[in-house]
């Protein structure tokens, strides 16, 4: 690729990106009398989508995870359900992830 | 002025988990880059224009590929499917108008959009400029992290494994905390099976763009059939 194909590149994927997160702006705004609305349907679904997305993104975390050979997994799974059980029992977040994350970096470092 | 720190010390408390996460993550990231052969230019510079950890990695190496506009359009727009998602959950909390709009929607990466979607801000603070300021944030220390790891990438080898693993803790947590507050368990159970299935079936490429399409699907027939009485938060 020569420096302008590599900028144009960039730039594609750059503006590609940003309308991904831009276009429900221009697509689901109704225009009535200088006043803006969100579309019934879009809105519902808007606030039904949430929870849902927070689970994908922890199934997106732990996509690696093999579940029929978990021996290279343990790790990630032990730390993840001490993640959970301290902050079921502190519900403070900073806990949780200090917590979490440095019995990852033990597990992973100095026992598997 | 005095509340303009309380908008500002408030964001960056919240922001604290993604500042370890993205700077750790975007020197993987650049350092990644440096291994392909690039300059610290490329990484930071396409933090900042890109802004989208896994766009960036795949753009890094569709670089040293035979340029293929199309081909770039299009497994962007695979990759950033699921923010289409995110915007129609802000378009009811993130402004219409003025240049806030803009900032907020260009830096709505997986996390920032997580943290703006899920935190509560307290009475005392102006939400959009607390939403404002953590996206601001979120994306200095992804650029931040993306430099690093490009310009320090053959001089150092300092490296904690498994750093990164504070990303996975904060959806964690803030899944455990979402879950507690519902009173309708519907849409995280459906979450949580549909992306499980659609990764055992569809694989790693595409589970993501296969699971929401799914979940829209089954909120368009539950809204044809009345709806969901609003007990979900």
């Amino acid at each position: 690729m020569t420096l302008i194909e590599r900028v144009l590149t960039i730039a594609i994927a750059a503006v590609t990106n940003f309308l991904t997160r831009w276009l429900p702006f221009v697509i689901f705004t109704n225009r009535k009398e200088g006043q803006q609305s969100v579309v019934p349907f879009v809105k519902e679904l808007g606030d039904f989508l949430p929870p849902a997305i927070m689970m994908m993104l922890v199934v997106y975390c732990y996509r690696n995870l093999n579940l029929f050979n978990l021996n290279h997994s343990i790790p990630e799974i032990l730390a993840g359900i001490i993640t959970v059980i301290i902050h079921l029992w502190r519900r403070s977040m900073f806990l949780s992830l200090i917590a979490g994350t440095l019995s990852y970096i033990l597990l992973l470092n100095f026992v598997f | 002025m005095h509340k303009k720190i309380t908008n500002f010390r408030y964001a960056f408390i919240t922001s604290i988990p993604v500042l370890f996460g993205y700077v750790i993550l975007g020197m993987g990231y650049g350092l990644y880059m440096h291994n392909l052969g690039f300059s610290f230019w490329y990484p930071t510079l396409m933090a900042m224009t890109i802004y989208g950890g896994s766009v960036e990695f795949l753009i890094a190496n569709l670089l040293l590929q035979h340029f293929n506009p199309v081909n770039v359009l299009l497994l962007t727009a695979v990759l950033g499917f699921r923010q289409f998602f995110y915007g129609i959950s802000m378009l009811t909390k993130y402004p219409h108008h003025g240049w806030r709009k803009w900032v907020l929607l260009f830096g709505m990466s997986d996390e920032t959009f997580v943290l703006n979607y899920y935190t509560k801000i307290p009475h005392g603070c102006d939400k959009d400029v607390v939403r404002t300021w953590i996206t601001v944030l979120d994306y200095f220390y992804w650029a931040l992290g993306a430099f690093l790891g490009g310009y320090l990438g053959g001089v150092l080898h300092l490296q904690i494994r498994g750093l990164d693993f504070v990303m996975t803790a904060l959806f964690l947590v803030l899944t455990v905390e979402q879950v507690l507050k519902e009173k309708n368990h519907l849409s995280s159970i459906s979450g949580f099976l549909i992306t499980l299935v659609s990764l055992l079936f569809v694989g790693q490429s595409y589970f993501m763009v296969v699971a929401l399409l799914l979940l829209v699907l089954e909120f368009y027939l539950i809204y044809r059939r009345g709806g969901i009485k609003h007990d979900l938060n």
